[in-house]
């Protein structure tokens, strides 16, 4: 650990979520910023510098998106979602409007300080891009400079698109990313809407990569949102 | 038994309980009746509408007419007076009462002069007294004048007595429906003076007919029929009065007059005797006219105004068809258990009689326990009868077939003749004549069989070339062959006459059958309204609009059926007038007559629910009597299926009802137990936790904070599946419907729930050819997920679970089986309802709700959903879901992209690298 710790800030307005998150952060060992509401979020944001936001969707002031965009206009730090079940128009806003993952309440602490540490993770890489070259999920190993994919040790046959699209969920490896964020990446803007393609590739690379195509283990669905690459 | 008689009555209390009760929803009618003109009615309604104002009341002069008389004129002061509506009609201005006015002013008593008087043609009503009763109906009270002439039943009586006839008359029951008369009575000597001193109004122009009638034994004449029918109606009171206490028995008699009504002008004082001897009797009279086939319009428009007038004086009018006469009216008199027959005289000449046979004989033969009265008809009027009825097209070529067939058998018979003997001849000539008869009229055959007799004769029969018989025995020849052409012609008439009567019969049963069976298969009150409009359209020939009330009232047409806009304003007045009233109205009625549709309000029930609008296309001809039966049945099956339609609506939203109740109070038991007891738990954890932390060992506290956190968990999952199904239930709900493929669904589900199935073995089989499913993809997720959550709860933790996707006929079916105890027997179906916990299980971590929301989704999204053991044990849910036969948006795109992707393999990333 480096001599200045981590700083998470916290846009939550219910207090019990505050004080059951403040423990399990400073045993994390990360320092924790609070803030009731949003424009309050957005101010530390900027005083604070975090390296993580954990955000609430349902603020009193101003609405969850809205501070994502505010954020977004000067700052590429990580933003973590905390939203309910069942709003996945919300979760979608959030992530398109430039989120970079979710997690739906009610929710582990464990799975938050995981998220937490994938986004860490995500924003030193996005810093240093010639470090990670190879990333591994389970038996998977892409070799990114080499192009290769193999998948327990066996060379995996991959088509150009096929090979993108793995490529663009392994660089937010651990996060969620959007169909639309997918289409939009791999096949280009034009085709955001055409949702019907992604099921197809995502189909396809998991008959290549997965060892039980129907019980995915590393490319999951979030019925929906969009797609995780999951590492382990 | 003895005390039961001198019981009042209850049918006798009820009507007495009628005339009173709705008192204060009707306005009270009272009369002011004289004799004829100038006895002063005006007058002395005049005055005792100054003192009812005086006493309070709110009196309105609606319409009067002072005839300029000073007296007369001097009361009027101060009396408000309604300004007259006047009417330009044909060039002349016609003062008129405004209706509308009166029922905006709504004033506690209006005076309505003259109740006879025929209104202009274009106001609403063809009558006064129609307007009248309209006012009467808002609840005011009326005051108005009539004289005897004027009364419809008495009507002739008087022109019998003055020579003077009046058309402008009024129905009996208007009077009856009088709550007071007051007769106007000055001598007749006292009248004539007054009519010598000016005092009378006497239009200049008919001033020679109005001395003839203002003869003083005239006046006295009309002055006794005045008293009487007063006399009569105090008579009726009085009864009215003693029955309801019970003093005499109500109905004198049970009797039930039928009057005979046929194609002449002279039924209409048949219909005035039956009237007054129904009358007489307080008996109830029905008016019956036999319509035969092949009648001619000007008979069937005469019968039609006779029995309008039988109507008018209160009978109930009946059209029967028929060939037999007298069968007919019997089988009638005996079904509504008739009493007494009224039929006219014959006026036919003897000889014809004979020769048709005399309907009067035959009834009063036939009639058995009914009595039959025979009464004259007025000789002038037969001439016009007769002409009337005979009026008939003659058909030429009818009688030139008939000659040219005779000459045929004259040819065949000269060509005979050599061979055989002369009277075998005349049977050549009986089968033409037959032949003839056969197929055309009376008149034809009888031409025929003449020409033939004659032609026989005159050929074939010494001595030849002549008409001279020498053979008496050649007159039974000629006899016969007349008798045969006339029975023959008559029977094969009759035949034709039936044919085309039950041809008739068949298309109107047809048509209400045809209609009354699209009726039970519509559902909805619009798609009935569609099925009415269009098969009245049909069946009358006429554009025809349905019209429903919407929420505010007002009327909407919900279908329609031609290019009728009933959206003009005049039109919609009339539909509206006659929902609000309940009448009939429009064109070929007596209200609102210049419409150019017929409006019927559909009644069911007694509530109105709509209202029936049929614009013929040949407005020229009117609605027969028949036609307006089959209108009225049209109509009621309408209104009954709607009602019916209503109610079926009505019950489901009951059974709604009764439906959300039992959830709400399943709800209240699951609240107040399912959700408080780990609410309990949880407290009662985190409070040892807060009070003693230090008295608690590590292993406890871990315990406790594993309670709250379990506990938690299971609050959570039953709050979020009220959420679900109240979201599902919500009126607003829509899917959110995507493509997805059923694997990429099941694999969510499955690593969702990984960790609650762990360490049962999972298998899927879900071929890879499945086409993509549109569907909302999170509610399907959480269909899997409760089944998978399901058979993770209730089955031992090394039993396989397996999901199971195939084809079926019209979509995709899903199974979800464990290896577990299985389902009690008999509750397959009920698992599905809300708030049932479905395995023999102590286990209550489960809310009853997941199944409920599983089916209600995939019911939502067409399929279906069902539970069932496995043979070798466990239960096996399943669900299908439909393929939606369209292909997703870009997939044809994407599949070639995918291929074309694919036929360049890893070559290409090989080359890249």
């Amino acid at each position: 650990m480096s001599v200045t710790p981590a700083c998470v800030l916290l846009v939550e307005d219910e207090l019990p979520i505050r004080r059951f998150l403040r423990p399990s952060i400073d045993a994390a060992g990360w320092r924790l910023v609070e803030a009731e509401t949003g424009q309050r979020g957005i101010l530390e944001a900027s005083q604070n510098r975090p390296e993580v936001i954990i955000l609430d969707l349902g603020l009193p002031d101003i609405d969850g998106i809205e501070v994502v965009r505010r954020v977004r206009e000067w700052s590429a730090v990580p933003i973590i979602i905390l939203s309910a079940r069942g709003q996945e128009k919300d979760k979608i806003a959030a992530l398109d409007a430039g989120a970079d993952d979710y997690v739906s309440k009610p929710f582990g602490v464990g799975e938050l300080i995981a998220r937490v540490r994938v986004a860490m993770r995500h924003a030193a890489r996005q810093a240093q891009p010639s470090a990670d070259a190879t990333i591994v999920a389970g038996d998977i190993v892409i070799d990114l400079p080499r192009r290769v994919v193999t998948r327990c040790g066996q060379e995996v046959h991959l088509t150009p698109l096929e090979y993108k699209l793995l490529t663009t969920l392994a660089r937010h490896a651990g996060m969620v990313m959007t169909q639309r964020q997918l289409l939009r990446e791999v096949w280009g803007p034009g085709y955001a809407e055409e949702s019907t393609y992604l099921r197809m590739f995502v189909r396809q690379l998991r008959q290549k990569l997965e060892k039980e195509p129907s019980q995915p283990r590393y490319l999951l669905t979030e019925v929906g949102v969009g797609y995780r690459l999951r590492l382990e | 038994m003895r005390v039961t008689e001198s019981r009042p009555d209850p049918d006798a209390l009820l009507t007495r309980a009628q005339a009173e009760e709705p008192q204060p929803r009707h306005g009270r009618l009272k009369v002011f009746f004289g004799m004829c003109a100038g006895v002063g009615k005006t007058y002395a309604m005049l005055q005792e509408a100054r003192e009812r104002r005086q006493s309070g009341t709110d009196v309105l002069a609606g319409y009067i007419e002072t005839h300029k008389r000073t007296e007369t004129d001097a009361l009027k002061v101060g009396l408000e007076e309604l300004p007259p509506l006047w009417v330009d009609y044909r060039g002349v201005r016609l003062r008129e009462l405004d209706l509308d006015a009166v029922l905006a002013r709504r004033p506690g008593l209006v005076l309505v002069d003259e109740l006879a008087h025929t209104n202009a043609e274009s106001l609403r009503h063809a009558k006064r007294y129609q307007d009248v009763l309209e006012i009467l109906d808002a609840g005011i009270d009326v005051y108005t004048t009539v004289n005897v002439q004027h009364i419809e039943s008495l009507n002739d009586v008087v022109a019998q007595i003055t020579g003077v006839s009046v058309n402008e008359t009024v129905p009996d029951s208007m009077i009856e429906r009088a709550d007071e008369i007051e007769l106007v009575d000055i001598p007749p000597d006292d009248l004539l003076e007054r009519l010598r001193e000016g005092k009378v109004y006497v239009a200049d122009q008919v001033q020679r007919a109005v001395q003839q009638f203002f003869r003083r034994e005239n006046l006295v004449a009309l002055r006794e029929l005045a008293l009487r029918e007063t006399a009569a109606r105090v008579g009726e009171q009085v009864r009215v009065e003693r029955a309801g206490r019970g003093e005499t028995r109500p109905w004198a008699t049970s009797e039930r007059i039928l009057v005979c009504v046929g194609p002449s002008p002279l039924s209409a004082r048949v219909i005035r005797i039956a009237r007054r001897m129904a009358a007489a009797v307080q008996a109830e009279w029905l008016a019956v006219s036999i319509e035969t086939p092949g009648q001619s319009e000007i008979a069937t428009a005469q019968v039609r105004r006779n029995l309008k007038l039988a109507e008018r004086l209160g009978a109930e009018p009946t059209v029967l068809s028929g060939d037999r006469v007298v069968d007919e009216i019997l089988a009638y008199a005996v079904r509504h258990n008739v009493t007494k027959i009224v039929v006219g005289k014959p006026t036919l000449p003897r000889w014809r009689e004979w020769l048709r046979g005399s309907i009067v004989d035959e009834l009063i033969r036939r009639s058995g326990e009914i009595d039959v009265h025979v009464v004259k008809g007025e000789p002038e009027d037969v001439v016009a009868a007769r002409a009337s009825t005979d009026r008939r097209q003659v058909d030429w070529k009818a009688y030139a077939a008939a000659t040219g067939v005779i000459a045929v058998c004259t040819i065949l018979a000269a060509i005979a003749g050599p061979y055989v003997p002369t009277v075998n001849l005349t049977m050549i000539f009986l089968a033409g004549v037959v032949f003839v008869a056969t197929r055309y009229t009376v008149g034809p055959s009888v031409l025929g069989s003449v020409l033939a007799a004659f032609l026989f004769n005159f050929l074939f029969t010494e001595p030849y070339y002549t008409f001279v018989i020498h053979d008496p025995t050649l007159f039974i020849t000629f006899i016969a062959l007349l008798v045969t052409a006339l029975v023959v012609s008559g029977l094969a008439q009759r035949v034709r006459r039936q044919a085309q009567g039950m041809r008739t019969r068949y298309h109107r049963t047809f048509a209400l059958y045809f209609m009354s069976r699209q009726l039970a298969a519509a559902a909805s009150a619009d798609s009935l309204a569609r099925v009415a409009a269009k098969h009245v359209a049909d069946v009358f020939q006429g554009d025809t609009v349905i019209l429903i009330p919407d929420s505010l009232g007002h009327l909407a047409a919900v279908a329609q059926s031609g290019e009728f806009a009933a959206e003009l304003t005049n039109e919609r007045t009339a539909a509206q007038w006659v929902f609000e009233h309940r009448q009939w109205a429009g064109w070929s009625t007596e209200t609102l007559p210049a419409s150019q549709a017929i409006y019927l309000p559909l009644i069911a029930s007694g509530k109105p629910l709509g209202v029936l609008a049929m614009r013929p296309r040949r407005p020229e001809s009117p609605l027969e009597p028949d036609q307006r039966h089959m209108l009225e049945t049209f109509a009621t099956q309408l209104a009954i299926a709607m009602e019916r339609a209503a109610f079926a609506s009505e019950a489901e939203v009951a059974r709604r009802e009764a439906e959300t109740e039992h959830v709400r109070s399943s709800l209240l038991s699951c609240v107040s137990h399912d959700l408080r007891t780990p609410l309990a738990a949880i407290a009662g954890a985190a409070s040892t936790l807060v009070d003693d932390p230090a008295q608690l060992t590590g292993t406890a506290r871990r315990e406790l904070a594993q309670s709250i956190a379990e506990e938690a968990g299971r609050l959570n999952q039953l709050v979020g599946k009220l959420l679900d199904m109240t979201r599902l239930e919500a009126a607003g709900f829509r899917l959110q419907k995507d493509w997805y493929p059923l694997d990429e669904l099941v694999g969510a589900a499955l690593t969702r729930l990984s960790s609650a199935l762990h360490p049962r073995p999972v298998t899927t089989d879900i071929p890879g050819d499945l086409p993509l499913l549109q569907v909302d993809g999170p509610l399907i997720e959480e269909v899997l997920g409760n089944l998978l959550e399901n058979a993770a709860r209730y089955t031992p933790s090394d039993s396989t679970v397996t999901v199971r996707a195939s084809s079926a006929t019209n979509g995709i079916l899903v199974e979800v089986m464990d290896e577990g105890p299985g389902l009690q027997p008999g509750t397959e179906k009920d698992i599905f309802r809300r708030f049932v916990r479905h395995r023999p299980s102590g286990d209550r971590s489960g809310s009853g709700l997941g199944l409920a929301i599983c089916e209600a989704v995939v019911r939502l999204h067409g399929g279906q959903m069902g539970a069932e053991n496995r043979l070798g044990g466990g239960a096996r849910f399943w669900f299908t879901l439909p393929v939606t036969p369209e292909t997703p948006p870009g997939f044809s795109g994407a599949s070639d992209s995918a291929a074309a992707d694919q036929t360049s393999p890893t070559s290409t990333l090989e080359t890249m690298m």
